[in-house]
């Protein structure tokens, strides 16, 4: 069953706000097994001129991943979860999440797209800061499998 | 500092995974699918084993850019598409091996860097690509 192709260009309300943790970030950089001290000590974030531990080029994806599901999960919609598979992600940081940021993410469905029988569906995702300062975009293309007709 | 060149090599890395990274990868990204863990339900699934998540992969190709880089803010974009799954059987793992060139330097001086990732010799990401800010520049 193909998609509904009326929510290009739909946006959802924002997510509730994510406080970024300083512990968070240094769970996310044992996770991803990259040792770099500018994601778990402060003193080294600030000689590179941050007010505190940044996080790693990726991380956002901790808030766009659930956000995203409004849109994969949505009834309305009508994608088939059991078919999706993950087939393009671009990040574009604004920049870097830095501990205690207070973040909120809006998805966007940006484009629907029909190949070879699968559905390819951009979102877009713009975290900001609850004082409404752009800190990253984030753009998931998510493949529904035969999913067209 | 001195400024990128075009066709500067970014120091490969070889980066082992095995499935306890997948577990604890899955419990800080919240991403719990259960083909990144469950054997059974990867093969009931068609897939030949338990894959790595894409973003695990994403997240180590970019660490030989931010390493080379110093400085993980850095990397002003990252983009990458997901083309074959990293197969981590138990308990031997895979090894993810990515290597980075500067392919463009654009008039303000930020590199455009293709990461190449591969498993076993063949290729899991494509267009993978970071855009780093000139070095020495400002931390915020």
């Amino acid at each position: 069953m193909p998609v509904d192709q009326s929510f290009r260009g739909r946006s959802y309300p924002p997510t509730r706000p994510y406080e970024v943790g300083r512990e968070k970030i240094r769970e996310f950089a044992d996770a991803i097994n990259d040792p770099n001290p500018v994601y778990r000590d402060r003193a080294a974030a600030q000689a590179l001129g941050y007010a505190d531990v940044i996080a790693p080029p990726t991380f956002a994806i901790v808030l766009t991943l659930p956000a995203g599901g409004q849109v994969i999960h949505d009834p309305e919609f009508g994608l088939d979860y059991s078919r999706v598979v993950h087939g393009e992600q671009r990040f574009v940081h604004h920049r870097p999440i830095v501990a205690g940021d207070l973040l909120q993410v809006v998805v966007t469905v940006e484009d629907i797209r029909v190949a070879a029988g699968n559905e390819l569906i951009t979102n877009r995702a713009d975290l900001m800061t609850v004082a409404g300062e752009q800190v990253c975009t984030a753009y998931s293309v998510i493949v529904g499998r035969g999913t067209a007709s | 500092m001195s400024a990128f060149s075009v066709g500067e090599q970014v120091p490969a890395q070889e980066f082992p995974v095995v499935r306890a990274d997948l577990v604890r990868y899955a419990g800080a990204s919240g991403d719990f699918n259960p083909i990144h863990w469950n054997e059974r339900f990867a093969k009931e699934v068609g897939l030949p084993d338990v894959i790595a998540h894409g973003m695990f992969t994403m997240a180590t190709a970019v660490r030989v850019v931010t390493d080379w880089a110093g400085d993980p803010g850095a990397v002003l974009e990252y983009s990458v598409r997901f083309t074959r799954p990293v197969v981590v059987p138990d308990p031997q793992g895979a090894t993810i091996t990515v290597s980075g060139e500067v392919r463009t330097v654009r008039e303000d001086g930020t590199a455009e860097v293709d990461l190449t990732a591969t498993v076993n010799g063949s290729t899991v990401l494509a267009k993978a690509r970071a855009v780093v800010r000139p070095r020495g520049g400002s931390g915020d």
